[in-house]
């Protein structure tokens, strides 16, 4: 009897080791999801100034737009705190998407390789940051499920863990693209 | 995968009963050195493959290539392929795989290495000259779902045992043709047994004799399901499953062999690289011998994900 009751006990601790250890990794993984994004989002901000000296020349009548993409550039390398950070960095995207469609207007322009190239770039470290928020979101949300769960979630707080936060959409106008589109376009 | 492994065990267990003697327990001794035998070819190739392959597409990296002096729209498709790379592998939360171009017209891509922290991803210069970005990510992205998937590992593995079935049914078929089946430690336990031995024995001849065959088909069954899968966790990646599917329909349309992928990777491109007509028929033959699935069936359910179907 002592030694099922030992068994049961053992079993009972093995569990909790490993639900301990999968939690650690988890939350690491989640760490690490969030300063990738980081990561992108300085990429982003030392690739604008260049974007903007290459088409300065060709857009001499869009003093305003490029204005515009430069201050929204500054305030976001000065944000401070995840939220305001959010905030800035959606004003970013804005500004940038009305240089592009702005530049549709300059045939010379669009076809220029350099800013060819920039804009690839630029496509590109959008999609890093979008890509790097699915994937913060993503283990985030499995890290948040492991916690969750029965029988997890009454060792999971003993343990001192937190659901970790995912990341919002902040901006109402960045929020109606995806409504708009139903074709599972991200 | 399971049907596999019983295949092959019961491959293995015929084989030493008939030649090693016939007491209840026998020790598999033909059964691990066919496995053994046949493990160390795909350890070879688990280690070094990715290297062979590599060489023998002629594949360049991307980097090299875009130091090579690319012309201008050239250096942009490269850039965009580095960057897609890139962005997939952030996706995915995994290191980002190594970048290859293969010099060949046919539209198609593949994947290699044994893990993901030692994978390539190779593409076609047809398939950059065919795809747009979007649809290029989807394609890279189904590649780093076999890299992430561990299909690589899997065929590997499954190659060992179809090697361990091949050289088992042909020690068999020598044997046959010597009579020295049935002489070992059968001989004399037939009378007690009787009918029932008989013809389990006839089953097993049966069975070892199609064996390679039957092998062959259980590996594509396998590399079949792993498409699908690499394809649904791909647009898990991309959000964006109809890119995928309309870079398949390209890749259909331009279907051509591309000569320069051999046949042992081909369960990890993309698209059937042998070219074969079978690949996009439907029908119980393509099903039973073709790595890869019907085209149109790939792209049906890719679109039942993006509900356009």
């Amino acid at each position: 009897m002592t030694w099922i009751a030992l068994g049961i006990v053992a079993l009972v601790v093995f569990w909790a080791i490993a639900l301990y250890n999968r939690l650690i990794s988890l939350r690491n993984q989640v760490l690490n999801g969030w300063r990738q994004i980081d990561v992108q989002l300085k990429r982003r901000h030392d690739l604008i100034p260049n974007l903007v000296n290459t088409v300065r020349g060709a857009m001499e009548f869009e003093r305003d737009t490029l204005t515009q993409v430069m201050e929204a550039r500054a305030r976001a390398v000065s944000a401070i705190g995840p939220s305001d950070a959010a905030r800035k960095e959606g004003e970013l995207s804005q500004a940038l998407g009305r240089l592009f469609a702005v530049s549709e207007n300059y045939p010379t322009l669009r076809a220029n390789d350099n800013v060819k190239m920039l804009q690839e770039e630029l496509t590109s470290t959008e999609n890093k940051v979008g890509f790097a928020r699915q994937f913060y979101n993503d283990i985030a949300t499995k890290f948040n499920i492991a916690q969750q769960t029965f029988p997890s979630n009454v060792f999971a707080s003993m343990l001192g863990f937190k659901p970790a936060e995912l990341f919002e959409i902040t901006e109402a106008a960045e929020r109606q693209v995806p409504a708009v589109d139903l074709s599972m376009r991200k | 995968m399971a049907g596999f492994v019983a295949f092959f065990l019961f491959l293995g267990y015929g084989f030493d009963r008939v030649y090693f003697g016939g007491g209840e327990f026998v020790f598999p001794i033909g059964t691990l050195t066919a496995f053994g035998v046949g493990s160390a070819s795909a350890l070879t190739s688990y280690y070094s493959g990715d290297r062979a392959v590599l060489l023998s597409a002629g594949a360049v990296s991307v980097d090299r290539a875009l130091s090579a002096g690319a012309s201008d729209g050239d250096t942009l498709k490269l850039r965009q392929l580095d960057n897609v790379v890139e962005e997939m592998s952030i996706a995915a939360g995994l290191p980002k795989p190594k970048v290859y171009v293969v010099p060949d017209p046919d539209p198609n891509a593949f994947a290699t290495g044994r893990d993901p922290e030692h994978a390539s991803i190779a593409v076609t210069r047809g398939l950059l000259d065919a795809v747009t970005r979007d649809e290029l990510q989807g394609v890279v992205a189904h590649e780093l779902s076999h890299v992430r998937n561990l299909d690589i590992r899997l065929m590997t593995v499954i190659a060992a045992m179809v090697g361990a079935i091949a050289l088992l049914s042909d020690w068999t078929s020598r044997g046959l043709r010597h009579g020295s089946v049935g002489s070992g430690g059968r001989r004399g336990r037939s009378k007690d047994k009787g009918g029932a031995a008989v013809v389990l024995l006839v089953i097993w001849i049966v069975a070892i004799l199609l064996a390679p065959l039957i092998g062959q088909m259980l590996a594509m069954m396998v590399s079949r399901r792993r498409e699908y899968l690499a394809d649904a966790s791909g647009a898990e990646l991309t959000r964006n499953p109809l890119a995928l599917a309309s870079a398949l329909e390209k890749i259909e349309q331009a279907h051509a062999p591309t000569p320069s992928v051999k046949r042992g990777t081909a369960h990890l491109c993309i698209a059937d690289p042998l070219g074969k007509a079978v690949g996009l028929r439907q029908g119980w033959a393509p099903d039973l011998l073709a790595s890869h699935p019907p085209m149109a069936n790939r792209i049906t359910a890719l679109r039942q994900m993006g509900f356009q179907a």
